[in-house]
């Protein structure tokens, strides 16, 4: 008599196993957003060097000097890339809020020079600075495997995030605003304010 | 318009999949014999739309297509039409729609031979394999569909992965899946037969030529992986522990366990629980890796997008249908329990310590897969396990498995005892230590201890797996298919020891700068780089080194390692130069230009590296003998299907004992297992 129950429950132990393994599932899935989908060797170093020819012509060339002494946004973008054109209101969004608090940087990647300023006339530009990657050489030194990618940049010229695809405002609230504001509280109640009046 | 109509039909081929999931339940439940043909009817229609909307996504990149997302993101106008129609597979949402092509393959095969199985019994597998196919497409459909369009369609696309611009890339994906798909089928078996409560063992009989079959071809998708690696990764590496490798491993190695368990619930009636569990298991591990690859908890250099809300849907999926089928086990396998005695040494006990061991090695695997991620989720700090954990405890499961391998197939059914074999088995363990020490010590001249350990027991798992076979083709008996096929695999497995144990214990590699003119000695090999120029290809521009490879002065050959950089992703990727033999390979890989006309340089020496492919094709190839040469036998007798459960055998087994369950086909695969041992006695 004894012993069927006993018998039922090693039958039961797989499923108690199994059940073990969905709570480490579950709890590794919630966990998922602070480990940032593709993690970049670059976090926590110093941005890759670089100069490029502006696109613009006229202007200097940039460089990677430009990226010390505030925070900067490195958007690699292209006049080619669908998801670039979903992302450009987000782009123009953060351009109008910062005010140059945070000027974005973009490495135009394996383009015509023409067809990027041809977009950027109709669309609006939204870029403090582009330089023009032709080869697509500095892409490589960040380690861009598509685009769009972009990288946070703090003012000692600290890569602190990377985010492959599409910023949406609330990527940029979430994983950009909340590093820069990190240290900021008064910073980060105007940022709220903003985005909630900006839509 | 096109891709449109694949969408349209990869709907139809869900809803289709839905309703032979139902029939497939009900039909049985009911009693209804109609809806239980109905369960037929629907596969076959779920497989045609499936076809259908794959042809479509072919056709869109055949034809470059790149208003659909799915084409513009891996495939280009640049790309030779060959990696375009392989570009299907070469991200998540196509490789989603490759699964559920292959599994409605698998499906419509059991339909082909449905009619050898009890309708109820058929119409239940084909009804659990519709809920599975019904939420594979769910999950397309909803969280991955590859028929998106893009608007405005962009000029050209950004072209498929350098990486996976190869031609094992074209054949790997669609072999592997076929084996970790194919496990489902034994999965589906494994349920109908806890849902009928079958008090018989005829289920395993029934499910052993799917699970042979799928066994087979994940062994072939694994090594053709190994080797896709291997060359094009460049590193010389064959098995990097990564996670998406261990994905595809433990189900093989508890699929491996598998097969071996349900031999003895065919032939004795015994483990049947143990084999069910091992049935759910292989093909929970599938899709556990699926899991793991496909939602990003585990990152791995298999860069699938990763995509949280996808996890959540598989690991809905999961909990359903993982969880499902073990709350059918607790609640059905204590009453489809047998029992029956057998002593120790006897070959039951063989297999049961074959058992243990193989579901050790993958418990094993599996804590080092998940290690990192429960580390990192409890807040433990960041763990790293890699080669360094994997390769030593990996051990200590398998060689125990491989050393007791030998004494297991010369083993007898029920009765203990090996007096009978001692002398073949003292015989070639004797002549595997004289030839491993040879090979150990005149060949390579490496007193390391694995060197010896290892080949001896890689060729006495050769030698007495050839002894009964040869005794038996001596004295002009026939030899069974299923004997054949086993003594093939564990030939296989012989030969992959082999070259395991030689590539890691005598492997030679120098990394080294050099000008042109210089030469670096490897081994016996002197490498000298004569200089690098450049070369463009269809889709790249490269950086291609000459070395030539001279051996005590005689030429061997000349290797061109090249470094290219692809147009349109702007990647670089290395190409290794491998010069390969049946007994080494020498492998090249060009660095970086490290100034002065000076580049870096990796020097490999390999020796034995293609036996751990062979003997992974080996293996695969007898498991393939054992189902064909089944098939040829004739179908599973219509009486012995249509009695159903306990129906008794036409007689005794050969080795004397009464068997719970079997019939004429069964006696016969029998018989050569047990004949030599008795004709040594």
């Amino acid at each position: 008599m004894n012993e069927v129950p006993m018998k039922r429950y090693r039958f039961a132990l797989p499923l108690a196993g199994f059940g073990l393994l969905l709570v480490v599932l579950v709890a590794g899935l919630m966990h998922l957003p602070e480990k940032g989908y593709i993690p970049s060797p670059l976090i926590g170093k110093a941005a890759p060097q670089f100069s490029l020819p502006s696109l613009y012509s006229g202007q200097g060339p940039v460089d990677s000097g430009e990226l010390k002494g505030h925070w900067s946004l490195v958007n690699v973008w292209g006049s080619w890339c669908a998801t670039c054109r979903d992302e450009h209101p987000t782009l123009l969004m953060i351009h109008q809020l910062e005010q140059g608090r945070v000027p974005i940087i973009g490495i135009d990647w394996h383009d015509d020079d023409a067809d990027a300023m041809n977009w950027l006339g109709q669309l609006g530009d939204p870029y403090a600075r582009i330089g023009a990657d032709r080869e697509g050489q500095v892409a490589i030194a960040w380690g861009v495997y598509g685009a769009p990618e972009s990288f946070l940049v703090n003012p000692q010229g600290i890569v602190v995030y990377k985010q492959v695809g599409e910023i949406t405002p609330q990527v940029w609230r979430d994983q950009f605003l909340a590093r820069i504001d990190a240290n900021d509280p008064q910073a980060a109640a105007r940022d709220a304010a903003a985005l909630a009046g900006g839509g | 318009m096109v891709v449109e109509l694949g969408h349209y039909a990869l709907i139809l081929a869900m809803l289709l999949a839905a309703a032979q999931a139902f029939f497939g339940l009900a039909g049985p439940a009911y009693a209804r014999p109609r809806w239980m043909a109905a369960a037929s009817s629907a596969a076959c229609g779920q497989f045609v739309f499936v076809a259908l909307a794959v042809a479509t996504m072919i056709h869109a990149f055949v034809t470059d297509d790149f208003s659909v997302r799915y084409v513009a993101e891996n495939s280009n106008s640049a790309l030779p039409l060959f990696y375009r129609i392989t570009a299907l597979w070469g991200a998540h949402e196509g490789s989603m729609l490759l699964w559920i092509l292959v599994l409605a393959l698998w499906t419509v095969a059991v339909v082909a031979r449905v009619r050898y199985l009890p309708q109820p019994f058929g119409a239940r597998v084909l009804g659990v394999l519709g809920l599975l196919s019904c939420g594979f497409l769910l999950f397309t459909l909803t969280t991955s569909s590859p028929f998106a369009r893009l608007f405005p369609v962009p000029p050209d696309g950004n072209s498929l992965n350098p990486l996976l611009q190869d031609p094992a890339f074209a054949v790997h994906p669609p072999v592997l899946y076929t084996g970790y798909v194919g496990f489902s089928v034994s999965f589906a078996f494994a349920c109908a037969a806890m849902i009928e409560g079958r008090r018989d063992s005829l289920w395993a009989r029934w499910m052993r030529p799917w699970t042979v079959m799928a066994w087979a071809c994940l062994a072939c998708g694994i090594a053709l992986g190994s080797w896709w690696a291997y060359y094009e990764l460049g590193w010389g590496g064959f098995w990097s522990w990564d996670p998406v490798e261990n994905a595809s491993f433990m189900p093989w190695l508890v699929g491996t366990g598998l097969i071996h368990s349900l031999i003895v619930t065919e032939k004795r009636g015994l483990f049947k629980s143990w084999t069910l569990l091992l049935a759910l298991a292989a093909f929970s591990l599938s899709l556990l890796g699926t899991f793991l690859v496909r939602s990003g908890v585990l990152t791995s250099v298999h860069s699938f997008a990763a995509d949280p809300s996808r996890g959540v849907f598989i690991l809905a999926f999961l909990l359903l249908v993982i969880g499902g089928a073990l709350t059918l086990y607790t609640f059905r396998a204590p009453t489809m329990q047998s029992s029956a005695g057998f002593e120790l040494l006897s070959r039951e006990s063989f297999l049961l310590f074959n058992n243990i061991l193989l579901v050790i090695a993958a418990a094993v695997v599996l804590a080092g897969t998940l290690a990192p991620q429960v580390a990192q989720t409890f807040n433990l700090g960041t763990l790293s396990v890699g080669p360094p954990y994997f390769n030593p405890s990996f051990f200590v499961p398998t060689l125990p498995l491989l050393a007791l391998l030998a004494l297991g197939i010369h083993s007898r059914w029920r009765r203990g005892g090996l007096s009978a074999a001692r002398r073949v088995l003292t015989l070639t363990f004797i002549a595997a230590v004289a030839l491993a020490l040879v090979a150990a010590f005149a060949i390579y001249g490496h007193p390391l201890v694995l060197t010896p350990v290892g080949a001896t027991l890689g060729l006495w798992i050769i030698l007495s797996s050839l002894v009964d076979p040869i005794d038996r083709l001596r004295r002009r008996l026939s030899l069974s298919p299923s004997v054949l096929g086993m003594t093939v695999a564990h030939i296989g497995l012989g030969v992959f020891v082999l070259g395991i144990t030689f590539v890691q214990s005598n492997s030679i590699e120098r990394d080294v700068a050099l000008k042109p003119g210089q030469a670096a000695q490897v081994g016996d090999y002197l490498f000298r780089y004569e200089g690098v120029r450049r070369i463009s290809g269809p889709n790249f521009d490269a950086s291609r080194a000459t070395i030539v490879v001279t051996r005590q002065g005689a030429p061997v050959t000349t290797l061109y390692p090249e470094k290219r950089q692809y147009w349109v992703q702007d990647a670089v990727q290395t190409k290794a130069a491998i010069a390969g033999a049946v007994h080494r390979d020498l492998l090249a890989t060009l660095g970086d230009d490290v100034g002065g006309g000076a580049w870096s340089l990796r020097l490999q020496y390999r020796p034995m590296v293609r036996l751990i492919w062979l003997g992974g094709l080996i293996m695969a190839l007898g498991g393939i003998i054992a189902v064909i040469g089944r098939r040829q036998r004739g179908p599973i007798p219509a009486w012995a299907a249509q009695t159903g459960a306990g129906s008794t055998g036409a007689g005794a087994g050969p080795a004397g004992g009464p068997v719970p369950a079997g019939g004429v086909a069964r006696t016969a695969t029998a018989a050569p297992l047990a004949a030599p041992r008795r004709d040594l006695a």
